[in-house]
Parts: structure tokens; sequence; C-alpha cells
């Protein structure tokens, strides 16, 4: 065990956020969730005495008859802008002071850091690199995300759970999205932090980094890894294609099965639109690309999956 | 000469002089008491009322209006569900967000002032501000540390918005300026990385402008992008960084974007987001919950556009 090592990657300055995120990410998603789950419990209440959920107020929070249901912005909104404004610099002062920001030597093309880090928040792309090529890590993985993100309101078609935390109304919805941000996004920004080192292999934390480290992997494509014996382009191609129209199928019948587990998740099922089933299933089916490339790459040394003339996958 | 024409005026004597001395100085004594008297009731002087045009006690109706009538605060509604105004349900998150953005517009325009975007100047003026400029190592931390912090904020408000569904009808377009706000900032930072012109952010922008070669079509190492006539002096790589490699031009790019370009589209954006905010019903809760039972089947064929007053949300 390196603690000096691990103490070098946790006190670089620049992963700094990344330490914190490490305890806000949690924090807040306990936070949320603890809130959801007193929702849940009210709900079930009121759904089990169909006489208290016509007068109840239907939040967790206090409130008695007479009490106005709103309050003026000016003072009781203001102060708590101004009390977090306060706080917030004061962090971010008590931060400055303490903290430098980094500053390495002046840049200089001949000399290549290693490891070439992107910065933190970009570390998931990165790492997406190890697994797909530039066009897709760099390029459509990102355009697909951030559409995706968009597309969220248009094809979640469950009214429920606007406005107030809930799990039980939204299971599907809360945990892709957990899966998504936590699972793929944060994660994979920590790997890349504290488990890649020199030539962007993995170290574990703890281990030294060794920059003479030389491993031979033998990284195969999917077709040679399982010995079969095609050799002609169009033969690869033809079969690449095959697999990957397979995973989509395969891929699309598993996030059908989620979609019917339960009576309720059938009744928002049959307010969709065929549009927003089959934006649904194509998101969800490149989303689950990254943790099944993951898996082929670092378990089975899968390199491609698809190898064409044009590109590989 | 004509002065002794006329009528010579009594000669007074030196009492009746002093006796008006006196008088003009009780005269301005009592003028100069009720000034002061004045003064300590500010509120009501003129240069106050016409800054302030509301009065301040403590009324409703004021209360009301000095949100209303404060170009900075009017932002706001002038009333709020009073469960809205607990930390709990909304985290800060976005409020903090656009707090950061000041703080960062703040010590960006300071630290401007310090700073050539030139291949010759811009690392020395790094070690100015850190070793000679008056607090400049604390400007460069804070404009650090504060992007970073913005970047985790603006994930969490994200996070927030999504685990209480409030990006749901009505709110389905603020959402989308939202992701298009979180990838704004996500911009600012890195551009913002190469302006130091060291190791690391040369590294960083290597590293993250290498993939725009790889651009399907418009890079001339992706997909198809030789097939189109695509080579490093001509794809969107170069379009990038103004060059082939990352030199001055990438420099200079990048601190236009990080200072100028970037910081007004994202000003606009934010304008939308805030405005939006308020049109499509103010903070989306805590709301009552709803339940299971009531949910109601959409109707069939197309829906009336019907245009909603903002703070009623129709019913799903």
């Amino acid at each position: 065990m390196d603690w000096h090592q691990l103490w070098q990657i946790i006190s670089t300055p620049d992963n700094v956020p990344i330490v914190a995120i490490l305890f806000l990410i949690p924090f807040y998603t306990w936070y949320g969730l603890r809130q959801a789950l007193a929702n849940d419990r009210l709900i079930a209440e009121l759904e089990a005495d169909p006489q208290k959920a016509k007068t109840h107020h239907r939040k967790t929070q206090p409130w008695k008859p007479g009490w106005e249901k709103e309050v003026h912005v000016w003072p009781y909104l203001m102060r708590m802008e101004f009390l977090v404004a306060l706080i917030v610099t004061v962090i971010l002062m008590v931060w400055s002071i303490t903290l430098n920001a980094p500053l390495e030597e002046p840049a200089n093309p001949n000399l290549t850091m290693n490891p070439a880090k992107a910065p933190w928040y970009f570390l998931g792309l990165q790492e997406m690199l190890v697994y797909f090529d530039p066009w897709i890590a760099g390029v459509v993985m990102p355009t697909l995300i951030i559409i995706g993100l968009m597309a969220i309101p248009y094809v979640d078609a469950n009214p429920l759970g606007n406005g107030y935390y809930t799990f039980k109304q939204r299971r599907i919805a809360i945990l892709s999205f957990g899966f998504g941000f936590i699972v793929l996004w944060i994660s994979m920004i920590i790997i890349g932090t504290f488990i890649r080192g020199p030539g962007w292999m993995w170290f574990w934390p703890g281990q030294t980094w060794d920059h003479n480290r030389l491993v031979f992997e033998v990284n195969r494509d999917l077709h040679e890894a399982l010995g079969l014996p095609i050799t002609s382009m169009w033969a690869k191609s033809i079969f690449g294609g095959l697999v990957v129209g397979l995973f989509y199928l395969g891929a699309g019948y598993a996030v059908h099965k989620l979609m019917t587990i339960n009576e309720f998740t059938r009744r928002i099922l049959r307010r969709m639109s065929l549009v927003q089933y089959v934006t649904i299933q194509f998101f969800f089916i490149t989303m689950l690309s990254l943790p099944a490339k993951m898996v082929l790459r670092l378990v089975f040394r899968i390199k491609y999956v698809w190898v064409t003339p044009w590109f590989n996958v | 000469m004509a002065d002794e024409n006329q009528p010579q005026a009594p000669k007074k004597g030196l009492g009746a002089v002093l006796e008006e001395a006196k008088e003009g100085a009780r005269a301005l004594k009592e003028k100069v008491q009720e000034e002061a008297a004045a003064l300590k009731e500010p509120e009501k002087t003129q240069l106050f009322r016409s800054i302030f045009r509301v009065k301040h006690d403590d009324q409703p109706r004021n209360r009301s209006l000095s949100v209303l009538t404060n170009v900075f605060f009017h932002l706001h509604p002038a009333k709020i569900n009073r469960d809205a105004v607990r930390y709990n349900y909304t985290w800060g998150m976005g409020g903090i967000t656009f707090f950061l953005f000041l703080v960062l517009s703040f010590t960006g325009i300071l630290l401007m002032f310090y700073y050539h975007p030139t291949k010759a100047q811009a690392f020395r003026d790094i070690l100015y501000l850190e070793h000679d400029v008056p607090f400049g190592k604390l400007l460069r931390n804070m404009h650090r540390w504060g992007a970073h912090l913005m970047i985790i904020t603006v994930w969490l408000h994200m996070f927030r918005v999504f685990l209480t569904g409030s990006y749901k009808r009505p709110r389905e377009f603020n959402w989308c300026v939202g992701v298009l706000l979180l990838v704004l900032t996500l911009l600012l930072s890195f551009t913002g990385y190469l302006l130091p012109d060291d190791q690391l952010g040369f590294w960083a922008v290597t590293v993250g402008t290498n993939m725009a070669r790889a651009t399907p079509l418009l890079g001339h190492e992706g997909p198809l992008g030789a097939e189109l006539g695509m080579t490093p002096f001509n794809d969107v790589r170069f379009a990038l960084l103004g060059g082939s490699i990352v030199d001055s031009n990438a420099l200079l790019r990048s601190y236009i974007w990080h200072c100028i370009a970037i910081p007004l589209v994202a000003f606009i954006f934010m304008v939308v987001h805030f405005w939006r905010v308020r049109k499509d019903g103010g903070i989306s809760g805590p709301a009552p919950v709803m339940l299971e039972t009531e949910m109601k089947d959409p109707r069939k064929g197309p829906r009336p556009v019907i245009m909603t007053p903002s703070g009623t949300p129709p019913r799903p």
C-alpha cells in the first residue's frame, strides 16, 4: 500500500473538487431520497385512507389550518439567499486562501505529460476512450448525452411526482437517471482520477504509479476471441453488424421487460406515443452499450465487436 | 450724487443691528435643527425617495412592492410557496450557481486587467499575478475554485430538478435551456483551462481537442472524414484551434471564447432560464403529492393549444 502515492493523487489541487464530490453526491442522494421516502410513506397512508386524502394538505411539511400558503419573498426568501451567498463566499474565500490553484511548468509541446488528463469533469469522456474509438467516445456519445438529457421531459409519460420528491411513483425514471449520472458519469470520473495512471493504465488506489510498467494485454476483436474463421472484410462487417443488432434486440427486450414490470409501469406505457417509446428504447440501449463494452473490454479483453473498413465499434 | 437726493434711512443703533443678527441666527438655528431632525428619518429625504420609491415599513403591500419595484429583486415573485423557502427542497443549487457566475465574472474581469493572451506573456502574467499583484494569488484561486464549484453546483442542481420531477409539464422547455447552460458551463471552464499556458492546460486541451479530429464527416481522422477531403489543415479541429497544433492562435481563441463569447451566450440563456422559471409558475414545489388513483388517462387526439396564465400549470 503506497500511501504516499494515494496522498499525492488526493492532494493534487485540481482533484480537490473530486474529493468533494465523493462526499457531496452521496450526501445529496441521501438527502433527496430521505425526503422521497417520507413522501412515499405519506402517499401510502393517503391511498389507504381516501377520507384522509380529501382533507390532508398532502405534504410532509407541517401545516395548520389558518396558515398562509404563501409567504412574502421579502424577507423570508431574501434572507435565505443572502445567507447562502454569504456562506458560499466564506467557503470560497477559505478554500482560496488555504489551497493554491495549480500551475505547472510553461506549456511545452515537446514534453508530454504522462498521464495527460483532461479536466476532471471530462474524465468520464476520456475514460470512455478506452472502450470506444474517439469518434464515438469523444463526439457521438457527448452529443447523445446532451440530446438524451433534453429529451427526458418529452419522453417521460409519467405525470406523477411533479414538484415533490418521490421514489415509489417514479422508480424507473429515478433508477435510470441514477444509473446514468452516478454509476456511469461520476464513477467514470472517479476511475479516471484515482485509478488511471501513466499510460492510462489501471492502478488500484494505493498502488505505486510505475512509469516503466508494461502490460502485455492481448486485445482481440470479438470474432478472433470466439475463434471464428472469419477473414474477409465483408464477413467481418456482417458478423459485427449482426452482433450489434443482436445486442440492440436483447437490450431492447430487457428495457421493454423493465417498462412492463408491473401494472403501474404498464399503465404509463399505455400513455406513451410510439415516438416516445422508440426514443426511450434508443437512449436506454445506447446507455447500456457503455457498461456492456466496459465488461467486454475489461473482463474479456475484447477490442472491437464490429470491424468494418470505415469504422470500428 | 444721486444718493444724496434719496431720503436717508434712519441710522440704526448698534443694539438694533445685534438684535437683527440674533434674529437671523435664531432662524438659521431653527432651520438647521429642523433639517438635522429630518436626517433622523433619511427615508423621507428627496434623495432617498428618488432611489427607493417605496416605504419600507412592515406592511404586506410594501413588502411586495420592495421586491417588485427593484430591478434586481423583481426576478422574484412577491410571494412564494411557504415550503419552498426551506433549504431542503431546492438545496439552493440554482441560486448558488448564479451567484458563482457573478463571482466568476467579477474575479474574471479583475484577472483580465493583468493578462495578455499571447504566448510570450500569458505564463509570465500568471507568475506576476501569483507573486507581485496584491491579492493576485487570492484572485486567481477564487476564480479557479469558483469555476470548479460552479460545475458541481450545476450538476447537483440538475440532480435535484430531476429528483423532484420539476422538468415535467409545464417546465419541459426550461429543462432544455438548463441542459444547454450545463454545456456552456463546462465549455467555459474548459476554455479557461488553457489560459495559464502551462503544461496542465496545454495537455488537457490537446487531449480534449484531439477528439475533434475524430468527428464523423468533419474531422480528418473520423469516419468518412478523409473521403470528404478533411485534412489536419481544414477540419473542425483546425477551426477550434486556429491551427493544426495548440499554439498562439488557440490561446487567443480560447481567451475570446472564455471571456466574451460564451459568457455572453450563457448570459442570454440565463435570462431565458430565469424568465421561464417565473412564467412556468415559479418554483415547482414542494407541491402536494398526487395519488396514483388520481392519474387521469390522457386525452385522445390532438390537444388544443391553450395558453394558461403563469402560476396555473395545466392538469396532467
